[in-house]
């Protein structure tokens, strides 16, 4: 093989890697520029890329026929809602004792200040990574009905996204993401070449109570998070708060 | 705007389990390669999930929850005790090797059809089958396979790759002829 790089092991296994989009964006920009100038691993990259694109098509093969689908349908619909917030209940047993309680409370206390900070600290992170990224957004789309439908499945909830015709906001599209090991959705707005980033998880009450909602910055950037629905929104950009509150109202409105 | 003493969300195991049928068919049709099976597998996955829905952990991957049912369900299942074949999950360097002399590969699989690469899938181990299902139709990370699969992350890079050079040589095969399973 005349390129040495091929011929190193590391290599190769970062080339699947890189087209599963597992590599980070700094290796991944590290490898494309390699492959733009060598033909020889750019040829065996291709050849993954077709064998992928090929698995890709002959995997989708099968489809449930229609009885079926109304068959499984019936048998899970019109069950028993299940509680998200299952720690509600918890706090809400008689039994437990005032002691246990004072001491949860006191505890609680101690940490929210750090925690409050931990987590803005985060979501600024997740949106300056988002931006760094090489794909800032896994569905790229300006539709909110092509962008919210791609979460079903991938996140444990649903929500509402707004209509934005007359306002200078365009959404680009959206990812998952996770904080503290919990999914949520990731969605990157514009305006006038600004991103924002929106961030939505499900409101675990017990946890982030603490986080009281309203505006506040964290490493400069301009943030909003209130709970709507059962939903925990938080809005991070670096733009004036007056952009972040005007996103923050339509999300608020969207039915 | 509204505070934290707003209702907390119900969601119900139809609204999360439903969108997920079409890709979890699929995955059994492909598993069991049969239609009646495959039904049975999705249901039995369905029934299974709806009873321990209790149990999940709402903030975990419900997916990879799912998934993980059916694929222990298919497991246990008479046909599964058969296919599921133990891999040895050692990598050698051959895994690794460049993916054949890029041009000839390259043609190879422009040429070969769907029908094509759809008999090789399942002249393929079911380990090997899986993974590949799962990462090229199921898109999921790598971390997501591992979750389903359970298995470390290490190891869904090494099956992957060793999947992928399986089903290369399968189709060389396939096309001078050969056509030999594994």
């Amino acid at each position: 093989m005349a390129c040495e790089q091929m011929a190193s092991k590391e290599r190769l296994g970062q080339f699947d890697a890189y087209l599963d989009g597992e590599l980070t964006s700094a290796e991944a920009s590290a490898l494309a520029a390699h492959l733009r100038g060598c033909a020889t691993c750019a040829a065996d990259v291709l050849g993954r890329v077709q064998l992928k694109r090929a698995v890709q098509l002959a995997g989708r093969r099968y489809s449930p026929s229609a009885e079926f689908r109304n068959k499984i349908e019936k048998s899970v619909s019109a069950k028993p809602r299940r509680e998200s917030g299952w720690a509600w209940n918890i706090l809400a047993v008689p039994a437990l004792s005032l002691l246990v309680l004072s001491v949860v409370v006191s505890l609680y206390v101690s940490r929210e200040s750090g925690r409050r900070q931990r987590v803005y600290s985060e979501l600024a992170d997740l949106h300056v990574a988002a931006l760094a990224s090489g794909t800032p957004v896994d569905v790229v789309s300006t539709d909110r009905h092509t962008v919210k439908p791609w979460f079903q499945g991938r996140i444990p909830f649903t929500f509402s996204l707004p209509e934005l015709q007359g306002t200078n906001f365009t959404l680009l599209g959206g990812r998952v993401t996770y904080l503290e090991q919990t999914p949520g959705a990731h969605l990157i707005y514009q305006i006038r070449k600004h991103e924002i980033s929106v961030f939505i998880f499900q409101d675990r009450g017990e946890e982030t109570a603490s986080l009281a909602s309203g505006p506040t910055h964290a490493a400069s950037f301009s943030m909003e998070n209130w709970t709507q629905n059962g939903l925990r929104y938080f809005v991070v950009g670096d733009v004036n708060g007056d952009d972040i509150q005007s996103l923050s109202r339509l999300l608020q409105e969207a039915h | 705007m509204k505070g934290p003493e707003d209702r907390v969300p119900v969601v119900t195991f139809e609204e999360l389990a439903m969108p997920l049928f079409d890709q979890l068919y699929n995955f059994a049709r492909w598993l069991t390669q049969d239609t009646a099976d495959a039904e049975d597998l999705v249901q039995e996955t369905y029934s299974k999930a709806l009873r321990g829905f209790s149990s999940f952990r709402l903030g975990t991957n419900f997916r990879a929850w799912m998934y993980r049912i059916l694929r222990n369900s298919f497991l246990s299942s008479r046909t599964g005790l058969k296919t599921m074949v133990a891999i040895d999950e050692e990598t050698d360097d051959e895994d690794l090797l460049p993916a054949e002399n890029a041009t000839p590969e390259s043609i190879l699989i422009e040429q070969a059809n769907r029908e094509m690469v759809q008999q090789v899938l399942v002249d393929l181990p079911v380990p090997f089958r899986e993974i590949l299902l799962l990462c090229e139709v199921g898109e999921m990370s790598y971390q997501e396979i591992a979750e389903t699969l359970g298995i470390p992350l290490g190891t869904v890079m090494s099956r992957l790759s060793r999947a992928r050079k399986a089903l290369r040589v399968l189709l060389r095969q396939k096309r001078q002829g050969g056509g030999h399973g594994m």
